[in-house]
């Protein structure tokens, strides 16, 4: 593995963090004060520093150290989270995933962002902070950094300055322990030489504690029984002190202290001066904590953390808040060490994309294969014998679960998608002088990692709309009786086999007058055209309207929307608008969820066999003579307990068959479509309810109308799986024709 | 890989020659991923009249176009002999329906002749050339040409 992969991978853990970081301060947003949020959210930011110091990215770990103090501040409840203050902190947020991606990709930062964050971040750690720790914040960057070698882990990059003590003569002192264990020997390492590497750094006294040796009869010759202090005074640095042990701080319980008198400038109190609780509990953990995850390891730095504060504030009863501290103590500890176990609890492996889909394919292949030998099985020995029977039920339940676990690994919730979103809210809200609130539902709602990444796109592109466009100004809300603060919705939900995300804003809605004019403006329609509202609405996603100039002068939405439409019907899904004047708007985007299995029914229509997804369809029903009704020229209703539905012949809208099927000879399948209608479409015959594996036929073809996907049978065939929504609405009279040309059409 | 079809290029190339009809025809080597014989296809809803359905090529769907149609030949009555020529046409995988697949050909920029100043404007549109070997003349068809890409701009 080279640097570069190492490195690729501490980007793609510091996404992870980030994910983590965000989620954590919009909780705290919601009011969530648990302290293991806080502790979450204080982690993501340390570990960022962490790795970003081993790689040597300075403006990252200078952003994350600031950012980690007044965190801090919080932690150690010094300073109050408010709505300000966490506005302030997720405006950092962004600055660090900025700093982040500047740094994998090569970009640069808005400086003058970062530093006014910088400035804002420290403002805040010291406005609320003690006065005693005032000074040390304060004071330029550099001191606030020296103020933090607590981390253990052997990532802390320490960008210890000096130039705070430049006016000082005095050289700085350090008070060094080491401990090593076993390992260190084991590994080839040699105390004596360390000592003497550090001897060399300046003049150094070392005193060895020999009180840990046993008798020599109980002594095992491979056990590390020595440990030393040593007082050094070096202009060195910190820095060059742990670098005498760079490797092997992991084998070894190592403090570094800088001595009192010399880090007294620098503050009295400061926040995250080491605490001798680092090392009793690597202590406790012995050798093997040392290696563990960083995350684990983290957290036990960030429980010894909790537990000094604890104390403290114990200690300080009086000014601080009230809380027990004997009770508290054990709390934390036991608050640590769930998240030591949630850490381990949400572990993840990164896979290439291509293997799974392998797997996938593997396991569709199986799954077709074992009903083929079911199949097989039920048509060449009717009677069989039961073991085979018992065989093959046993051999479906366990491909079933194959099946299901390995569809699970592609799935992945919507959340990082949303979570983006709220980032940008705040962005443009930030731009446009708007107060709005991102509300998000269903975020657990999991769809294939294909659809997540494309997602991205419209949704940025719609969100800025209802932002930039749908809400109104605070002045304009409050002017019509509305709440100042704007809410954008956002919710995800599966229906009939597809995930359905919903984005709704409580702004003024589509000015339709406007609109229209623009469409007429730009020859998209008549200037006589009769147009019902929600055609009109409709109007926006026209390619036309948004290459026009003076887009953002439009009140209503129309930025670049036809290519947010585009884009979804790139992933077969629809988008639909509904607005109403003074309310606000909803656009409702239907989206395939590709990969998946999904349980069908299975029909034949017209000699072809289709699958029906289940969960559109309310009941079955064989319609009678007596309840159809013929409707207009060619329109059939088919009365159900006293209601009319209209007949939709599956057959006929697909153009499998030139004439309408005679109902009573096929079964009507009453089915509920996303807009709430019912219709009953006709098949043929029913075969059966079967669980198929989705195939994308957009992979090799192109979208097929009035078709969701596609499927292979137990014979091996495919199947078509039927768009019950777009079979609906092309019953209502619009055409299911292809609203593209084929891509193999030439 | 751009490298082997870059010195192909320049160099010999390998053709793949299929027959319909009473024509030859043939492709890049490169862009054919495997044969294989005619399977019942599932038809598909408002195609066009030249895509004869989807089959299953172990748990992808593939699209079949039926090559006799598409080229202006007429339609074709696949039967058990009829071959399914797998190709990649840019990032898609589609399946040629031809009578049978003849040879497998190595020629030089030198063995390929102009497409012939009478063509129409559908045959340009695919034909890249023609080969003259051993008095059978064979068609050099550019898929890519075939099936233009449209979904870039549609889907």
């Amino acid at each position: 593995m080279d640097m570069n992969e190492i490195k690729e991978i501490f980007f793609q853990e510091c996404e992870e963090q980030l994910a983590e970081l965000e989620s954590g301060l919009l909780k705290m947003n919601d009011g969530d004060r648990d302290p293991e949020t806080v502790n979450a959210v204080f982690r993501a930011v340390h570990s960022i520093k962490g790795g970003a110091g081993a790689f040597g990215l300075d403006d990252l770990v200078s952003f994350a150290h600031v950012f980690e103090t007044t965190l801090d501040c919080v932690r150690s409840n010094k300073l109050e989270p408010t709505h300000d203050v966490l506005k302030v902190m997720l405006r950092a947020a962004d600055v660090l995933a900025d700093l982040t991606n500047a740094a994998r990709d090569g970009g640069s930062v808005d400086s003058a962002r970062s530093a006014g964050l910088v400035r804002e971040l420290e403002a805040l750690a010291t406005g609320e902070a003690p006065p005693a720790a005032a000074p040390a914040v304060a004071a330029p960057a550099p001191a606030p950094v020296a103020a933090t070698p607590t981390d253990d882990s052997g990532f802390q990059p320490i960008p210890f300055s000096f130039d705070a003590f430049d006016d000082e003569p005095a050289t700085p002192r350090f008070a060094i322990t080491f401990k090593p264990r076993r390992d260190l020997y084991s590994k080839g390492n040699d105390a004596a030489l360390l000592l003497r590497d550090l001897s060399r750094l300046g003049e150094m006294s070392i005193n060895c504690d020999m009180d840990a040796l046993p008798p020599l009869d109980e002594m095992d010759p491979e056990e590390a029984y020595f440990s030393w202090t040593i007082e050094l005074s070096t202009d060195k640095g910190e820095d060059a002190i742990r670098s005498v042990f760079e490797f092997a701080e992991w084998d070894c319980d190592l403090d570094v202290t800088a001595q009192a008198e010399q880090a007294a400038p620098t503050g009295e109190e400061p926040p995250m001066v080491p605490v001798p609780f680092d090392l009793s509990l690597l202590d406790e953990g012995g050798a093997s904590e040392a290696k563990a995850p960083e995350s684990v390891v983290a957290a036990a730095v960030a429980a010894a953390e909790t537990a000094s504060n604890v104390t403290q504030l114990a200690g300080a009863a009086a000014r601080q808040e009230k809380r027990e501290a004997p009770a508290a103590a054990p709390a934390a500890a036991a608050a640590a060490a769930n998240a030591a176990q949630n850490a381990a609890a949400g572990q993840t492996i990164r896979v290439d994309l291509d293997r799974v889909d392998r797997l996938i394919n593997l396991v569709g292949e199986l799954v077709i294969n074992q009903a083929m030998l079911s199949q097989s099985v039920i048509e060449n020995d009717a009677n069989g014998t039961s073991t085979i029977n018992m065989g093959l039920e046993e051999l479906q339940q366990l491909t079933r679960e194959i099946q299901d676990s390995v569809m699970a690994i592609r799935a992945q919730p919507v959340k990082p998608v949303f979570q983006r979103m709220s980032r940008i809210v705040r962005e443009v809200a930030d731009m446009v002088g708007k107060q709005i609130r991102l509300v998000t539902e269903g975020e657990n709602t999991e769809v294939d990692k294909t659809v997540i990444d494309k997602l991205a796109e419209p949704l940025t592109h719609m969100i800025r709309n209802a932002v930039d466009h749908g809400i109104e100004t605070p002045e304009k809300r409050i002017a019509a009786g509305k709440n100042p603060e704007g809410t954008v919705k956002l919710t995800a939900k599966h229906r009939s086999g597809r995930i359905v995300i919903e984005l709704v804003d409580d702004g003024a809605g589509i000015n339709r007058e406007r609109v229209r004019q623009k469409a007429i403006d730009n020859d998209l329609i008549a200037a006589d055209a009769n147009l019902s509202d929600e055609e009109i609405d409709n109007l926006i996603f026209m390619p036309g309207f948004s290459t026009a100039d003076k887009i953002s002068d439009i009140s209503g939405r129309g930025v670049g929307m036809d290519v947010v439409k585009r884009s979804i019907q790139a992933l077969g899904g629809r988008i639909s608008i509904s607005s109403k004047p003074g309310h606000g708007s909803t656009f409702t985007m239907s989206l395939p969820l590709t990969l998946a299995v999904l349980d069908g029914m299975v029909v034949t229509v017209a000699g072809q066999t289709l699958v029906v997804p289940l969960t559109a369809i309310v009941e079955t029903l064989q319609p009678e003579a007596q309840n159809i009704h013929s409707f207009g020229s060619n329109q059939r209703l088919i009365s159900i307990r006293n209601s009319f539905c209209p007949l939709v012949d599956v057959g006929r809208i697909l153009n499998f068959r030139g004439t309408q099927a005679n109902p009573v000879e096929g079964v009507a399948l009453l089915v509920e479509s996303e807009g709430g209608g019912q219709r009953a479409l006709m098949v043929d015959a029913i075969q059966g309810q079967r669980q198929v594996v989705i195939k994308s036929l957009e992979a090799n073809y192109t979208h097929v109308p009035g078709i969701a996907a596609a499927t292979i049978l137990g014979d091996g065939r495919v199947a078509l799986i039927l768009d019950v929504d777009a079979v609906v609405s092309a019953s209502r009279g619009q055409s299911l024709k292809p609203e593209m040309s084929l891509a193999v059409a030439g | 890989m751009s490298y082997a079809i870059k010195n192909l290029v320049q160099g010999s190339r390998e053709l793949i020659a299929f027959r319909i009809g009473d024509q030859e025809f043939c492709v890049n080597i490169m862009s054919v991923r495997e044969i294989r014989g005619w399977t019942q296809a599932t038809p598909l809803p408002h195609a066009p009249p030249f895509v004869m359905g989807v089959i299953n090529l172990r748990g992808a769907v593939l699209p079949i176009v039926d090559l006799s149609f598409r080229l202006g030949l007429g339609q074709a009555e696949p039967t058990a002999r009829h071959v399914i020529i797998v190709a990649q046409v840019r990032n898609k995988t589609v399946g040629l329906l031809v009578e049978a697949v003849s040879d497998i050909l190595t020629v030089t920029d030198e063995n390929i002749q102009p497409t012939p100043e009478i063509s129409t404007d559908h045959e340009k549109q695919y034909a890249r050339g023609i080969l003259a070997i051993d008095k059978r003349m064979i068609c050099l068809i550019e898929l890519e040409g075939l099936f233009p890409e449209t979904e870039s701009e549609a889907a």
